[in-house]
């Protein structure tokens, strides 16, 4: 087998006295779609924090290419390909599309003096790429004044200006419209083709079912079911085990 | 070619429109300034097509200006500080200790400079390590630094009469023709934060960790770096302004700074920049303290008493933080 994209071997993390994530064991393969799948606070948002640098484990292992990580942040991530779309969208309302989709990565000079032109031009360019097709909306308009699809346009918006080897969904379709919902699925899809690897999570398992190539049951911080799709004949399939999973509580790890 | 030119003047309209919402805020405060201005003609002629009252306006402004424009970082990084009139007193104290000791002037601006940006330093790490309220800290670090000013001198103040017409002196606070230099050193202040604000990295930074600091964490912006250079920048203003302002009155007070904390904070919210953080406006906050300078000229110019100052305040803070409530339109 090829080496994976990051492994994670015996992970916690817990946030005071609340255990988000227990003993956590994960693959993530290069070029594939995995599914994470589970109930509210199951540890979804914890675990991909993880693997995007935004927080650190308590204790466990990382590995990334191959490679055991020790030091890891936020601009390490990035530098290793990965791009996150995090649940609650990572926006600044008041600050314009511009200054959103090159938030903490502007496009600055020796000095620090952001290249604005070249952020609007790159703005513009990328908003017609995501289907922004109204023309009220100009690369200087405030994220306050976006529609929960439009804003979740911004946000994959980043994910493609900055090329990413690995990006990470976090339920990017809820409170998403149908069309909406389909421009998310695309957009995977054709990370895919140019094969990247990514990370959905959704509520929807239907939605999870149809876009991913191998799945996760995450539950009370701990993951208890992984298989892959040619293991899993239907999306029913996969609402049964996590019905069983939170009837019975902790199962036995099923492969 | 017909629709070409339509959709040329669209586009023009359209930029026109972005300028003017993305400087409403600076705008309304511009027209706050001007109502004022116009008003104070009226009523008090006399005193405002008199160079003089300006003359006297600008000697005190640019002290206003520079303190306020600095707090727009601060307050746009979703913070707030009140201990910058007492980081104006002990950093122009040690400005006053070195040269009164005959120090280089030079040598005492830089360490006032020193002290300002150490108290910011010292308020920025009581606020994002230690976790306190920014507003109950820095009303602290105010009582405190003051307190330290008091113990150190005794209450006594420094005389800098030595400091007058030394090159230094003219260089900072002398005349150049009709122009006090202290105005171009405002202006120059007020460039180097427009561009920061506006243009650079920083100003951008502190104002996404002011609009969405958990977006800016997710996004690998350092907030508490982030804050403790904007509480940095205050401390830096605040030591200029206080060194300029001991050698405009020739002597170190030990009460120096205290008369601005008030009228500074005015000068930011007339100025159009809210209290929530993530927005801000430079320019607006000039004029700001223009609107906050001319008020007291203007009052004794129509002739009213002084005791009307703070009545006048009042009632410009109140109609102008409606103006901008109503021309904010949909945001917020
Ligand atoms: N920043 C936080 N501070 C404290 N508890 C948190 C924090 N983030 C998440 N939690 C808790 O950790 C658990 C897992 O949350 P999360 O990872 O958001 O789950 P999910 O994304 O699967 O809904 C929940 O019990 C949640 O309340
Ligand atoms: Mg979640």
């Amino acid at each position: 087998m090829a080496t994976p994209f990051i492994e994670l071997k015996h992970v916690y993390k817990s946030y005071g006295s609340v255990n988000a994530l227990s003993d956590v064991n994960l693959t993530i393969e290069e070029g594939r779609v995995l599914g994470l799948i589970g109930d509210n606070g199951a540890g979804k948002s914890t675990l991909i924090k993880l693997i995007a640098g935004v927080h650190s484990p308590d204790s466990g292992e990382m590995w990334v290419k191959g490679k055991k990580v020790t030091h890891w942040s936020v601009a390490e991530a990035r530098a290793a390909g990965i791009e996150t779309v995090f649940q609650d969208r990572a926006l600044a309302e008041q600050q314009s599309i511009a200054r959103n989709i090159f938030m903490g990565r502007e496009l600055t000079n020796a000095i620090g003096l952001i290249d604005v032109k070249r952020q609007r031009e790159e703005a513009e360019r990328l908003m017609r790429e995501i289907g922004f097709t109204s023309k009220v909306f100009s690369p200087d308009s405030r994220v306050l004044t976006l529609s929960g699809g439009e804003r979740q346009g911004v946000a994959i918006a980043r994910a493609i200006y900055f090329k990413a080897q690995l990006v990470i969904l976090d339920e990017p379709t809820t409170a998403l419209s149908l069309t909406e919902s389909e421009k998310v699925f695309a957009f995977v899809r054709q990370l895919r083709a140019r094969g990247a690897a990514s990370i959905f999570i959704s509520h929807n398992i239907y939605h999870s079912y149809d876009v991913s190539d191998y799945f996760a049951i995450l539950d009370r911080g701990r993951i208890v079911y992984t298989a892959d799709k040619s293991e899993v004949p239907s999306a029913d399939v996969l609402i049964r085990k996590l019905q069983t999973v939170a009837r019975h509580g902790m199962l036995d790890i099923e492969h | 070619m017909e629709a070409t030119a339509v959709s040329t003047k669209a586009q023009e309209r359209n930029a026109i429109r972005t300028w003017l919402d993305q400087n409403r805020r600076g705008l309304s405060a511009f027209v706050i300034f001007m109502g004022l201005w116009i008003l104070f003609l009226i009523t008090a002629p006399g005193t405002f097509t008199n160079p003089q009252a300006y003359r006297a306006i600008f000697t005190t402004l640019p002290i206003d200006i520079i303190l306020a424009v600095s707090l727009v970082f601060i307050v746009t990084s979703g913070e707030s500080d009140l201990s910058f009139p007492s980081v104006f007193g002990l950093s122009s104290y040690a400005f006053a200790l070195l040269v009164s000791n005959e120090v280089s002037p030079v040598l005492g601006l830089l360490a006032a400079l020193l002290v300002g940006a150490a108290c910011g330093l010292v308020n920025g790490l009581l606020v994002t390590k230690v976790g306190l309220s920014s507003l109950v800290a820095t009303l602290g670090m105010n009582f405190f630094l003051r307190g330290l000013i008091n113990v150190l001198t005794q209450g006594i103040g420094i005389p800098l009469t030595m400091m007058i017409d030394t090159p230094f002196y003219n260089v900072l606070v002398g005349q150049v023709g009709d122009v006090p230099v202290a105005v171009l050193w405002a202006l120059l202040v007020v460039i180097i934060c427009l561009v920061l604000f506006n243009r650079h990295r920083l100003g951008t930074h502190i104002a996404i960790v002011g609009d969405n600091p958990e977006s800016a964490k997710e996004m690998g912006i350092d907030v508490a770096r982030t804050k403790i250079l904007a509480y940095v920048i205050v401390g830096l203003c605040a030591a200029f302004a206080g060194v300029m302002s001991s050698l405009i009155n020739s002597t170190w007070w030990p009460t120096a700074g205290d008369g601005y904390l008030l009228r500074t904070l005015a000068a930011v919210f007339i100025g159009g920049t809210p209290t929530w953080g993530g927005v801000g406006t430079v320019i607006g906050a000039v004029f700001g303290a223009m609107s906050v300078g001319f008020i007291e000229t203007g009052l004794i110019g129509a002739g009213l008493t002084a005791f009307w100052t703070q009545f006048a305040y009042g009632l410009v803070i109140i109609l102008s933080l409606i103006g901008h409530r109503f021309n904010q339109g949909r945001y917020r």
